[in-house]
C-alpha cells in the first residue's frame, strides 16, 4: 500500500448547543468558523466542506458550500454540502479526508451546522424522520424515537434487560454535562427523575433520547502538523464511512449496527490499534439503544453486553471506556448535521489536554462515531494524541 | 404534490404486492429492481399472505406531522410468515396489550391525512388475527 498523506486537526470551534432564535444559519456558523481559524493560524483554507441536514427544508436554503464561503470572507475557495441524515458532520469530515489525502489541497475547513428551532413541534419531527425510507417507514407514521425504540423493544426482549438498566448513559452524559459551558443540559440528572421521565415512544422516555437544538462546530484541517497547545499535535490516523440498509425492516439483524460495525473496523485497520487501547469514544448517543449498539459494533463490548459496560460508572471519566465525555448527543444537545463535527472537536480537545474540568486523565487515542438513518450510515475517525514533542 | 408519488405505491401498499427473486427464491418486501440478497435483477411478482407475527413495537406519543389525529398509535415491525419484515402501524387493538409475538394480519387503512391540501394516502395496517 502506498503511504497515505497525513492528517492533522490544527483549529477547532463550537457555539452552545441550545435555541438560537437571534441569529441566522450563517452567522451561527461563522462563529465556529471563526474560532477555528484563530485557534489555527490559518487565514485562507483550500476547501470547505459543511455538513447539514434540514436546511433546504427549514431554512429554505440549499448550498451552504457556497453561502458559507461567501459569507465567511472565502470567495473563490472551492466549497460543498455534504448530507448524510444524522451523521452528515462526520460526512463532511470524511469528504475533507479524501480530499486531503489525495493530497489535492493542504488545508479544509469543515463546517457542520444546524438551524432547527425556526420550525416548532411535528413539523421538526417530521424534518427530522425523513432520514428513514420516505415510501416504506415515513408514510406509515415512524419518528426518530420510535426506530429507537423499536430497537430497545427487541434487545431487551432477546437479552432480558430491564428498561431501567439503560439509565447509567443518561445518567453519564449529563453528569458530564455540567462541566460543559457549550452543553444544553447542565444541570444533572438523578434515577428518579430518570425512572419517573415521559415516554416519547415506549419504552424510550425523554432522557433515553437526545434534544435536538441549533448549533455550529468547525474543524481546521491540514497536512502539515500544527499545534493545538505547545508540543501538542492531533493526528486524524483513520476515517470511514460505511452504509447499509436504509430501512431498519430490511435488515437481516435488526440488534446489529452493521455499518457502524464494518466502519469501525476499518478504523481499527487503518489506524493499526485495538479497541482496547481507546481512551475515549464520542459515539451517537442520540438514544441510550444507539450508544449500547455502537458499543457492541465498535468491538468495546460483546453483543448483547454493551449496557452492561455503562454499569458502576464503566462509561465515566474515569471508567474502562468514557464516553460522551461533553455530555454526548444525550446532554450537549444534538445539532443535527453539526454533531459529528462537534465529536470531533470534542476528542480532539480531550488529546490536547484541553478538556479542563472534562478532562480524561492521559487520553492519547480517541474514536470519534457519527450515525445517520438509525444506523444506516456510519462515520468513524480515530484521532491519535501520541505524538508529544 | 406528492399524489403521484403514492398513486404510483398502491398496488404493493393495498395488497402487500412484492417480489420473488428469479435467481435465488428470495421473498422481497418492499419490491426493488436489484436483489439484495444476489444482487441479481430479474424479479416476479410476489402477493404476501398478509399473516405475521409482531417483532417488536412503541407507542407513539409524539407523532409527525400528518399523523397527530391517531396518536398514540402503536408501530410495529412485522415478520411476515413469508420472512420479510415490514413497518407498519397497528390497528383495532388496546396499545396496551400488543406483545411481541402476537399474531397479527393486514388490512387496508388511512395511513396519513394532510390538512392543508385534504389529500389521503390508504395503506397496510396490521391486526391482531381473528381466529
Ligand atoms: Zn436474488
Amino acid at each position: 500500500m502506498s503511504t497515505i498523506q497525513d492528517v492533522f486537526v490544527i483549529g477547532t470551534g463550537q457555539t452552545a448547543v441550545g435555541e438560537h432564535w437571534g441569529i441566522s444559519l450563517r452567522h451561527l456558523a461563522w462563529k465556529a468558523v471563526k474560532q477555528a481559524l484563530e485557534s489555527s493560524g490559518l487565514e485562507r483554507p483550500d476547501a470547505i466542506f459543511v455538513g447539514n441536514i434540514l436546511a433546504p427544508r427549514i431554512s429554505q436554503q440549499h448550498n451552504l458550500g457556497t453561502l458559507l464561503a461567501d459569507f465567511c470572507g472565502f470567495r473563490g475557495v472551492e466549497a460543498i454540502t455534504v448530507e448524510a441524515s444524522g451523521a452528515s458532520g462526520g460526512a463532511a469530515v470524511r469528504q475533507a479526508m479524501l480530499a486531503l489525502r489525495s493530497g489535492e489541497i493542504g488545508t479544509a475547513l469543515v463546517v457542520g451546522v444546524e438551524k432547527m428551532t425556526d420550525k416548532v413541534g411535528p413539523e421538526v419531527t417530521a424534518a427530522l424522520a425523513a432520514g428513514a425510507d420516505s415510501d416504506w417507514e415515513l408514510v406509515q407514521g415512524v419518528t426518530a424515537p420510535a426506530m429507537a425504540a423499536l430497537i430497545m423493544r427487541r434487545y431487551m426482549h432477546d437479552y432480558g434487560v430491564h428498561r431501567d438498566e439503560f439509565s447509567d448513559f443518561a445518567l453519564n452524559a449529563h453528569y458530564n454535562a455540567q462541566a460543559n459551558v457549550d452543553a444544553m443540559f447542565r444541570n444533572g440528572l438523578d434515577l428518579k427523575q430518570y425512572v419517573q421521565a415521559g415516554i416519547v415512544a415506549s419504552p424510550v422516555n425523554i432522557f433515553d433520547g437526545a434534544p435536538d437544538a441549533d448549533g455550529a462546530a468547525a474543524l481546521v484541517l491540514s497536512s502539515e502538523p500544527g499545534e493545538l497547545r505547545p508540543g501538542l499535535s492531533v493526528r486524524v490516523a483513520s476515517s470511514s464511512l460505511v452504509t447499509h440498509t436504509l430501512a431498519l425492516h430490511d435488515r437481516r439483524d435488526v440488534l446489529s449496527f452493521e455499518a457502524a460495525r464494518l466502519s469501525a473496523e476499518r478504523a481499527f485497520q487503518q489506524a493499526g490499534i485495538t479497541p482496547d487501547q481507546i481512551d475515549l469514544a464520542e459515539l451517537y448517543d442520540r438514544f441510550s439503544i444507539y450508544a449500547v449498539l455502537s458499543l457492541e459494533a465498535c468491538g468495546f463490548a460483546r453483543r448483547g453486553e454493551g449496557w452492561r459496560l455503562a454499569r458502576n460508572s464503566g462509561v465515566g471519566r474515569n471508567g474502562q471506556l468514557p464516553i460522551s465525555t461533553f455530555g454526548g448527543l444525550t446532554a450537549r444537545g444534538n445539532p443535527g448535521g453539526a454533531t459529528g463535527v462537534y465529536q470531533m472537536v470534542e476528542v480532539t480537545r480531550q488529546l490536547a489536554g484541553m478538556a479542563q474540568d472534562n478532562q480524561v486523565a492521559g487520553a492519547k487515542w480517541g474514536l470519534a462515531q457519527c450515525l445517520g438513518s438509525s444506523g444506516a450510515t456510519a462515520v468513524t475517525h480515530i484521532l491519535d494524541g501520541t505524538n508529544r514533542n | 404534490m406528492e399524489i403521484s408519488r403514492h398513486w404510483r405505491l398502491q398496488q404493493q401498499r393495498y395488497g402487500l404486492l412484492g417480489e420473488k427473486c428469479n435467481h435465488c427464491g428470495e421473498k422481497l418486501f418492499p419490491p426493488r429492481d436489484v436483489c439484495p440478497e444476489c444482487t441479481q435483477d430479474s424479479q416476479e411478482l410476489y402477493r404476501f399472505s398478509g399473516k405475521g407475527e409482531v417483532y417488536s413495537y412503541s407507542k407513539v406519543f409524539d407523532p409527525p406531522a400528518g399523523y397527530e389525529g391517531t396518536a398514540p398509535y402503536t408501530m410495529a415491525l412485522v415478520k411476515l410468515e413469508e420472512g420479510p419484515l415490514v413497518t407498519a402501524q397497528l390497528t383495532d387493538v388496546d396499545n396496551d396489550i400488543v406483545e411481541i409475538g402476537m399474531l397479527v394480519e393486514m388490512v387496508t387503512r388511512k395511513l396519513r391525512e394532510d390538512g392543508n391540501r385534504g389529500m389521503l394516502v390508504y395503506g397496510y395496517k396490521f391486526r391482531p388475527r381473528l381466529k
